[in-house]
């Protein structure tokens, strides 16, 4: 027999709990009582430690950007276009609206296809091969670079068109479906079957219990995958450069070339200009404010109009 | 009013598997039918094949008639008609989570599109009243989740979901198994007025039970239907062996 210090043989006939009154200070009650100490504070540490190595990052990015940016924010900003180099001021006004713009579009379109797309995943398409398709397609869509996704929107929207916001549009919309269908079938799929069962056996028909129970019950976790899925596109640089190319003055049409805060902060950032620079941290600033700040709203609004109690 | 059902040369499958074979019954007018039998013998699909739940499910089929009064329900009518007349209550309480006591028994009208908010709230005092609930639940029906509700509540407020659409027959499948034995006795006297008004099939394990609530008993076994009688004739008088068995406790 080798020595395994973490294995317990179990107790003698006579000797055993079930046979004796326990002798708490047995050779083996201490043995296995250091054991369980030790394992139990051992995995609680590695808990811990993982819960700070997840939230670092971001409190880091936070205060970095706080530093950097925080100083070269004013008014200005927020109203100004970008002054021409060497002057000074100037801000990002349009930028900031021609993000509004670009993800407002994107969302009107992502998500109803990407909801209706979870939909037919989870409720009509069980075991049938075109599910399967969808869901493969769904899973390589996810995998691909953004960038990609921009030179497919460029190929089909911009190279006869030319650039604008829509094109900028359709190519974050198509990033948000694959990401929102998936989430939604999840979250579906967590519904129990009973409380389906219930509405039918009411007679409501399915397309209703779909709408008006399994929807319903599930809104929470679907509002929640269409935030990460907004956040997640908010951010996105590279499928912009090919469509929505950037704009330095104002612009509201969505067949025109239109700035984006990630646009923006990505010319400046690779400027020379030491101005640029600190224009590029406060551009940053903003965009994660903004995207936590929307993200927060939705949350609490969803969490208004949902039942509270229920379990 | 309840309405009678007669079962003529019923089948059902489950992919492959025969789960109902060839059931013949009537199961009469304002009265309650309790079905027993060992688990996986077919009760609950029996049950699920009156209302048509049974093929809700992709790999399930059934064949034969299926008489409610005069409706053939598996030739004459759609499911959704189907299950509007027919009440069903699960073994485990199945409230809508995100609705109040009010919306849950409501439900039913309001999902098939019924407004009136006058009617709504004297259908609901009233489902709730026939299920014995009213008076535990009138102060919160709508700031109180359906879910917030203990067990015995829920199957209750289930009960009254299921009146509020006024069905002429009432399916209960293991309607009290999860329940402790106050609530237990308290949906078993609920049964016992019930019946005056619909017709009720319960799929009961206890045995005590459908002698206490059922004028009939019907005792399946591996799909198969293989003593209806009355009530009194099965649990003292079997006249199939395999019955005197089962409720005598040899097997099962």
């Amino acid at each position: 027999m080798s020595a395994n210090p973490l294995y317990t043989p179990p107790p003698v006939r006579g000797e055993g709990p079930l046979h004796a009154p326990l002798n708490m200070n047995s050779k083996w009650i201490r043995l296995n009582r250091a054991r369980r100490h030790a394992v139990n504070h051992g995995v609680t540490f590695l808990a811990i430690l993982s819960t700070v190595l997840v939230i670092a990052p971001l409190v880091a990015i936070l205060v970095y950007l706080l530093y950097m940016g925080a100083s070269s924010l004013n008014l200005a900003f927020f109203t100004k276009i970008p002054a021409p180099v060497g002057m000074p001021g100037g801000g990002m006004a349009n930028a900031i609206v021609g993000s509004g713009i670009i993800l407002a579009v994107a969302s009107a379109m992502g998500i109803p296809v990407g909801i209706a797309a979870g939909v037919y995943l989870a409720e009509f398409g069980r075991g049938k091969l075109l599910a399967g398709t969808v869901r493969f397609t769904a899973d390589v869509l996810n995998g691909v670079p953004s960038i990609v996704m921009g030179i497919a929107a460029w190929v089909v929207l911009v190279d006869r068109r030319g650039f604008s916001a829509l094109a900028g549009s359709v190519a974050l919309a198509i990033m948000m479906v694959p990401m929102i269908a998936r989430t939604t079938e999840e979250m579906l799929a967590t519904v129990p079957h009973a409380i389906r069962e219930a509405a039918l056996g009411l007679g409501v028909p399915k397309w209703r219990t779909v709408l008006s129970v399994s929807l319903k019950t599930a809104s929470p976790g679907i509002i929640t995958g269409c935030m990460l899925a907004f956040a997640r596109v908010a951010g996105e640089t590279a499928p912009l450069l090919f469509t929505a190319l950037g704009n330095q003055f104002w612009s509201f049409k969505l067949n025109q070339p239109i700035a984006a805060l990630p646009l923006q902060i990505y010319v400046y950032a690779i400027s020379p200009y030491d101005e640029w620079h600190r224009l590029a941290w406060a551009g940053s600033l903003v965009l994660i404010v903004m995207i936590m700040v929307a993200v927060t709203l939705v949350r609490i609004y969803a969490a208004r109009g949902v039942m509270k109690g229920a379990s | 009013m309840g309405v009678g059902i007669s079962v003529e040369h019923l089948n059902a499958w489950y992919g492959q598997t025969h789960t109902l074979q060839d059931i013949n019954v009537k199961l009469p007018a304002n009265h309650a039918t309790a079905l027993i039998g060992p688990s996986g013998c077919g009760k609950s699909t029996f049950v699920r094949c009156l209302n048509r739940m049974h093929e809700t499910n992709p790999i399930a089929r059934a064949e034969g008639v299926v008489k409610m009064g005069d409706i053939d329900i598996y030739k004459d009518a759609e499911p959704v008609q189907i299950r509007r007349r027919v009440g069903m209550v699960f073994q485990r309480p199945n409230p809508f989570p995100t609705m109040s006591i009010y919306d849950n028994v409501a439900s039913g009208l309001k999902l098939n599109g019924f407004r009136n908010r006058k009617v709504l709230d004297e259908t609901v005092e009233r489902s709730l009243k026939a299920a014995a609930l009213w008076e535990e639940v009138k102060d919160d029906l709508k700031k109180k989740s359906g879910a917030s509700l203990s067990g015995g509540q829920q199957q209750r407020m289930c009960i009254a979901r299921a009146l509020a659409v006024d069905p002429e027959v009432l399916l209960m499948d293991e309607p009290a198994s999860a329940l402790d034995p106050v609530s237990t006795s308290k949906i078993e006297d609920l049964i016992f007025q019930l019946k005056s008004q619909y017709t009720i099939v319960i799929v009961t394990h206890n045995m005590q039970q459908a002698a206490r609530v059922a004028e009939n008993t019907g005792f399946f076994l591996n799909g198969k239907m293989v003593e209806f009688d009355s009530t009194h004739k099965i649990f003292t008088n079997p006249t199939d062996k395999r019955t005197e068995d089962y409720i005598t406790g040899r097997f099962g």
